[in-house]
């Protein structure tokens, strides 16, 4: 059995395996990191810091690469 | 020491060793790079048996009896005197002086863009890997793995671990480049018996060359792709396509230090201690050259020992130096990608995922530099790390010199270092 934890993405409770990235828990949802410029919905691609694609807000900061970050419990995640 | 993969680790472990005082920095949360990424946290699953999962414990051992000062989170985005290194650790500005610098960067995917790329759920090959460690459930998932470079086969042989159903293995190379590639593998057994290991996890996947995707179809996210394999066009349904196009060096903090790059294969110059052509600068590992761990490990040491000043204790290393040097030669000429995939991008396709540039628009320009201008192609948060290497492929342009910050750095974090750069107008305002 894997620990879960409670995160908060767009005001809505996600529950994510303890250990996940924020750019593996928006995937696993199936919710888009951000919109591009044209509107296009993006999702995290590179997995390592470098494409910027995964990029949300962490507790009220802009701009955090989610593959970056560990979730931790009632972390609140804004897409961008 | 800049960078906490296998290259960094040993490069800090032989310098400390040396009796030296060494601070060892990365952005990520823990050490490992790459390959050993949440070894520390004990998630990393080593599927490769034997010798291969001993090795990383032997590491970390290592590292943690030393005295080395192993700093996470912590970007490195400048230098400003030949001795000093601009980072920002979470969010604050740090200063760190040495009398020898190792960078020790790693690489990236080259990412190539085709009609579809930008969908949710199209990763890099080792991208998907990385989130996969990252906890992202990937069980009963039907993946696609594309791209080139022996990455693929080590990305589904990971991914089959965690009991990912990968259908297919598309390698762009040609059978015959991939064939003699294997071949020369018997020169070093370590690498033959994990590929044979890894071809082994991967049994019943079919492994195609010559075959590379064509175009992602769905529309708010992936649902098939569609490829081309020996001239003719298949669709395969899937929930994600893991595709890389081998590797290219994170030369950026390398170049902006003023160290020499080989135009060719973006590798930074090194003589054979290590050395860059900037004084104290040394550099190891994949920024000097795309050639796997061995060669990362190794040239980590020498690298350390130099930068400590006992480049006699480098000596032993030599000779598997050259051998490993010579695998990575044979790397880079079987995996380099063909023209033909130069055509795969269309008039309508985004190269430059940040300010969704498109390929119509680029063409025509005559460097890197006008085009940045004129379209803001590579302008974005990724400051052309994604499509600077696609831009190179498809039009030959060469990348600019560097420019600080070589990471999006927060102004508060620029604001708190003892002398301003940007006062000093050296530094441009920040993207982020
Ligand atoms: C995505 C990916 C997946 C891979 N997976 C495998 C695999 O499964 N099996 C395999 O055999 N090989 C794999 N490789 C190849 C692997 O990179 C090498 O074998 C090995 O890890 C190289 O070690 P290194 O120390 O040179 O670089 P890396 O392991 O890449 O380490 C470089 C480190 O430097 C850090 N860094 C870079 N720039 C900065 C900066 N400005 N400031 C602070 N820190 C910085 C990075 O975050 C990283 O932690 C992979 C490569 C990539 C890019
Ligand atoms: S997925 Fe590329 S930066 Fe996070």
């Amino acid at each position: 059995m894997h620990e879960i934890v409670l995160v908060e993405i767009d005001g809505k409770p996600v529950a994510v395996q303890a250990g996940s990235t924020v750019a593996s828990a928006l995937l696993a949802a199936g919710i888009p990191a951000r919109r591009s410029i044209s509107g296009e919905a993006r999702a995290p691609l590179c997995g390592m810091g470098v494409c910027y694609e995964c990029r949300v807000e962490i507790n009220g900061i802009p701009q955090k690469r989610g593959c970056m970050v560990l979730c931790h419990a009632s972390m609140k995640v804004r897409t961008q | 020491m800049v960078g906490a993969g296998p290259a960094g680790i040993a490069a800090a472990v032989s310098a400390a060793e040396c009796g030296r005082s060494v601070a060892l920095l990365d952005e990520n949360s823990a050490p490992g790079g790459q390959i050993w990424r949440g070894f520390e946290v004990g998630q990393h699953v080593d599927h490769k048996k034997g010798k291969g999962s001993r090795l990383p414990q032997e590491w970390f051992v290592r590292l943690r009896l030393s005295s080395v000062e192993v700093i996470r989170n912590c970007r490195v985005f400048g230098g400003g005197t030949p001795d000093q290194l601009l980072t920002e650790v979470d969010g604050q500005a740090a200063e760190f002086y040495g009398r020898s610098i190792v960078l020790a960067t790693g690489a990236r995917e080259r990412f190539l863009p085709f009609p579809g790329w930008t969908l949710p759920n199209v990763l890099g090959a080792g991208g998907l890997q990385a989130l996969v460690q990252g906890c992202l459930p990937i069980a009963g998932k039907r993946v696609v793995v594309a791209g080139s470079g022996p990455l693929l086969l080590a990305v589904a042989a990971h991914l089959t671990a965690q009991k990912a159903k990968v259908s297919m293995i598309m390698e762009q190379a040609a059978t015959q480049r991939v064939t003699t590639f294997g071949a020369a593998l018997a020169l070093h057994p370590g690498k033959l018996a994990h590929a044979i290991l890894y071809r082994w996890q991967t049994r019943g996947i079919p492994y195609r060359t010559s075959a590379w995707p064509l175009r992602v179809n769905g529309e708010e996210k992936l649902e098939s792709v569609t490829y081309l394999h020996a001239g003719r066009q298949h669709t395969i349904a899937c929930d994600y396509l893991a595709c890389g196009f081998h590797l290219v060096p994170n030369n950026e903090l390398a170049s902006l230090l003023g160290c020499e790059i080989a135009a060719d294969t973006g590798a930074v110059r090194i003589d054979d201690s290590q050395r860059t052509t900037v004084p104290h600068v040394y550099c190891a590992g994949e920024t000097a050259g795309i050639g796997g761990l061995e060669l990362a490990l190794i040239e980590g040491q020498i690298a350390g020992f130099a930068a400590a000043g006992f480049p006699d204790r480098t000596q032993s290393l030599k000779a598997e130096h050259a051998r490993q040097r010579r695998f990575a030669v044979r790397l880079e000429a079987a995996f380099a990608i063909r023209p033909e995939i130069r055509s795969i991008a269309e008039a309508e396709t985004i190269v430059c995922r940040c300010e969704d540039v498109r390929r119509k628009q680029l063409e025509g320009h005559t460097s890197w530099r006008a085009a940045k201008l004129l379209t803001r192609c590579g302008m974005g948060a990724c400051q052309g790390r994604i499509c600077g290497a696609a831009c190179r492929f498809l039009f030959n342009w060469n990348p600019d010199s560097q420019r600080l910050p070589v990471q999006p750095v927060s102004i508060a974090a620029l604001m708190g270092l003892s002398k301003n750069p940007m006062q000093a107008g050296t530094i441009p305002p920040a993207e982020v």
